[in-house]
């Protein structure tokens, strides 16, 4: 009998099977049945999240101690566009936030005025979509107490938050639905860890939504957006990194 | 069971694992693939893992981890947010299945029957004389065929109730949103980055069951070991007397 199969052969065909395998497993990820799958999945972890916990309950607050001795600034570390170092010159003094979209009363707030607001403080984690995590203290209005000023219209669903820096050319931008919006711990922080907010971390106002992961923090925040339907923003997946890289809307898994 | 005369043995077919238990098995061969796959490209983000609640660049971490090749991730370049994508959402499918599984086993008795450890199984020399068996490259009892030797049940009864439970409980403290509503996982796993480097630690032990499995598949015999996982028939081979 002739040898169909070599021991050399077979691991040739053992190498190239689980080469074809994974160019299979990318070709799914990028188009067609699977692909929709494991873009569901996004939406099925959402709704059984919702389903199964409390949609009110608070992220873990930290003591002061247990603070990470570094919090490391990730994505855009300075936006460095003309008008933002001007703002940045300028200690922020002009900067303002407006409110609009699906609202009553479109807002716009002075950041003197923004920081004398009541605000709310929590100590907590974040954890960066890589893996790592940071604990922090966060000061700043919580978002429902701006979004009832401004009055939200009944079809409003979503909160857009539009941001000073870009990447790549696009402005960064990101998106929670209402449940996530008037969550207690969701707050416009312009305080960290008791001082100002740096400019790596995202001033003079970044979102915390406490219980999403990293890149729904969005920094440099100078417009809130209450809209019905994300599609017509961006490239319609709610968020910059939604648009240009796949991640998932939801950053509560 | 039928009997087949054959020269120098009798050969015996007996039914050996449940529908259920085959359905999973397949449903897990696929599945545990792609987590181990995508895990690692979701480790290649970060490849440093940490005790306790917080852990980042310029903290201390207990291992840092090599850069996974992409011929074992999935996808084979990196992607984060599509390695995400393929385990959150397998993630579904390995959680449900065995939780199916262990309604139907318990229902079925296979836990019971096949799987529940005696405390004369473990006894030290009848674990060295089973050590010893397997290194005789025998793995299953001539008194007994059908049944799991005790080597068996351990690692099985390791994998369903102990590592795949972990690797799921680790898995949701990852999960802020989970954290959030359930923080006794956080106090159960000693916080987010020690849940982070158990759930790798289960992943690397469960890599290192498959593996020992396929070995001890190939050297049993593959295929009439994988076709009792495909009809449930298994044959043995008895030698006359």
């Amino acid at each position: 009998m002739s040898r169909l199969i070599t021991r050399r052969s077979a691991l040739i065909g053992l190498a190239a099977g689980a080469n074809g395998l994974l160019a299979g497993c990318d070709s799914l990820g990028r188009e067609g049945p699977v692909r929709k799958l494991i873009f569901k999945g996004d939406d099925w972890n959402r709704r059984l999240q919702r389903l199964v916990t409390d949609r009110t309950a608070l992220a873990r607050e930290f003591a002061p101690e247990d603070r990470s001795p570094v919090f490391r600034a990730n994505g855009t570390r300075n936006p460095d566009t003309p008008s933002y170092n001007a703002h940045a010159a300028n200690d922020f003094a002009d900067w303002r936030i407006r409110v609009d979209g699906l609202v009553a009363t479109p807002l716009d707030i002075p950041v003197a005025q923004f920081r004398a607001m009541p605000a709310r403080s929590q100590i907590t984690r974040h954890d960066c979509v890589e893996g790592w995590s940071a604990i922090g203290k966060w000061t700043g209005p919580q978002l429902a107490m701006i979004l009832k000023a401004a009055g939200l219209r009944d079809r409003a669903n979503y909160i857009v938050f539009h941001c000073a820096d870009r990447l790549r050319g696009t402005p960064y931008y990101e998106s929670i639905d209402l449940v996530d919006a008037f969550h207690p711990q969701t707050i416009l922080a312009w305080a960290m860890n008791d001082e100002p907010l740096t400019v790596p971390h995202g001033a003079p106002v970044r979102l915390r939504v406490e219980r999403q992961l990293g890149y729904k923090h969005a920094k440099f925040v100078h417009r809130i957006e209450a809209v019905h339907s994300l599609t017509p923003i961006g490239r319609g997946q709610g968020g910059y990194w939604e648009d240009v890289a796949d991640y998932d809307w939801y950053a509560g898994i | 069971m039928t009997h087949d005369a054959k020269p120098g043995g009798t050969r015996r077919t007996i039914r050996r694992h449940a529908l259920a238990t085959r359905i999973w098995h397949w449903v897990n061969a696929a599945t545990v693939v792609i987590m181990i796959g995508s895990g690692l490209m979701i480790l290649n983000a970060h490849p440093h893992l940490y005790w306790g609640e917080y852990g980042a660049n310029y903290d201390q971490p207990w291992i840092d981890l090599p850069h996974w090749p992409g011929w074992l991730t999935i996808p084979s370049t990196y992607n984060l947010a599509l390695a995400r994508r393929w385990h959150l959402t397998f993630a579904l499918v390995l959680g449900f299945a065995l939780l199916a599984f262990m309604v139907v086993s318990l229902v079925n008795r296979h836990f019971a029957r096949d799987l529940r450890v005696r405390r004369r199984e473990v006894a030290p020399r009848r674990l060295w004389a089973d050590v010893k068996a397997h290194l005789a490259f025998r793995f299953s009892d001539p008194e007994r065929p059908g049944r799991y030797n005790i080597l068996q049940k351990l690692s099985y009864v390791a994998v369903i109730f102990v590592l795949l439970p972990l690797l799921i409980g680790t898995g949701l403290t990852m999960s802020p949103g989970i954290d959030a509503a359930w923080p006794w996982l956080l106090d159960l796993f000693g916080g987010r980055q020690s849940a982070r480097s158990i759930h790798f630690v289960c992943a690397a032990l469960l890599t290192v069951f498959v593996v020992v499995h396929l070995a001890l598949v190939i050297l049993a015999g593959v295929w009439n070991e994988v076709r009792s996982m495909i009809t449930g028939r298994w044959t043995i081979e008895e030698e006359r007397a």
